[in-house]
């Protein structure tokens, strides 16, 4: 299954929902939005939601700024 | 005390996490500053590494009021994406909301600040609004639903200082919401005679993150918006064009 995360194409194998991706791509969870194709996936929405070949994925976490 | 939005605050520094040498070097800075409000990006992770760009990784939200900002956005829906992405990370519903004009001067593009600010207060957003010394934007930024107005003292990260300190005077005069002046502060006497002007708060960043010593510098930012602020309450004598003595010219030796 092809993907784009963060602008990058990326092959995943299996197809997970929302919720497993960050972890799939070694990031915490709890530190991270997920956008699916520019709509922004709320939490307790991330389990029921699935992730399709073509998807546009974005992942984005706090950084320093001013 | 700072009210905004509903929220309290004990101090009127709010500072950056922004162009810091080290995340320890950071913390002690944002430690000395006696900030509760500090300012965040949202931005993509990365993925070809252990990602410790997250600022989470060093800052506890218990500890910190974390305020979201749109830096880096150019339009009015580029900014609303961040505010609400930042909203779903993050923890409360404030969001500094820029939205840049021009790439050289980092200037805001007002139009756009302005629709930017009518959608998301009206989804909840406590936006604080970063804007030019323009009266008028200011204005129509409380009107369209802003917590806070946020005018620049100059352009962000140039150090210039306060350039119009009439401007900030009559926004501050006229808006009933409170007045945060971000951007351009240099040194000390720069935040002093910012909140000499008896504007609500002060927000920094580079002035702290580029100074040799960015914790001597936050001591000192601390120390001249607290001096400031008793300044402006005190109330200053009016300027005199002439000398008036302080010793008594009764008394003279003859």
């Amino acid at each position: 299954m092809q993907l784009t995360i963060n602008g990058t194409p990326r092959a995943i194998t299996a197809a997970p929902p929302a919720e497993r991706l960050p972890a799939e791509l070694g990031l915490d969870p709890r530190a991270v939005v997920v956008e699916l194709n520019r709509e922004i996936i709320r939490r307790p929405a991330l389990a029921a939601t699935p992730v399709l070949d073509g998807d546009v994925v974005e992942i984005v976490h706090f950084v320093g700024g001013g | 005390m700072l009210e905004i939005g509903g929220a309290t605050f004990g101090s009127r520094l709010m500072v950056g996490t922004g162009k810091y040498r080290s995340n320890a070097e950071m913390i002690e800075a944002i430690e000395a500053s006696g900030a509760e409000i500090v300012t965040v990006a949202v931005r993509r992770v990365s993925l070809d590494r252990r990602d410790e760009s997250g600022i989470l990784h060093h800052l506890s939200p218990e500890r910190y009021f974390l305020l979201s900002n749109t830096a880096g956005c150019y339009t009015a829906d580029e900014a609303i994406r961040y505010a609400r992405l930042a909203r779903e990370a993050g923890f409360n519903d404030f969001v500094k909301l820029e939205v840049i004009g021009d790439k050289e001067t980092l200037l805001p593009d007002t139009a756009g600040l302005l629709e930017a600010t009518r959608v998301l207060a009206a989804e909840g957003f406590k936006v604080l609004a970063y804007t030019n010394d323009d009266l008028i934007t200011a204005l129509r930024l409380e009107d369209a639903g802003a917590v806070a107005v946020m005018p620049l003292a100059s352009p962000i990260g140039s150090g210039l200082g306060l350039l119009n300190p009439y401007f900030i005077r009559t926004i501050k005069a006229r808006l009933t919401v409170p007045i945060i002046v971000d951007a351009g502060v240099g040194t000390a006497s720069d935040a002093c005679l910012v909140m000499e002007q008896g504007v609500d708060g002060i927000l920094m960043n580079t002035a702290l993150a580029e100074a040799d010593e960015p914790v001597r510098m936050a001591r000192a930012m601390r120390l001249a918006v607290e001096a400031g602020r008793e300044a402006y309450l005190a109330g200053r004598m009016p300027r005199r064009e002439v000398a008036v003595p302080s010793s008594p010219t009764a008394g003279m030796l003859g």
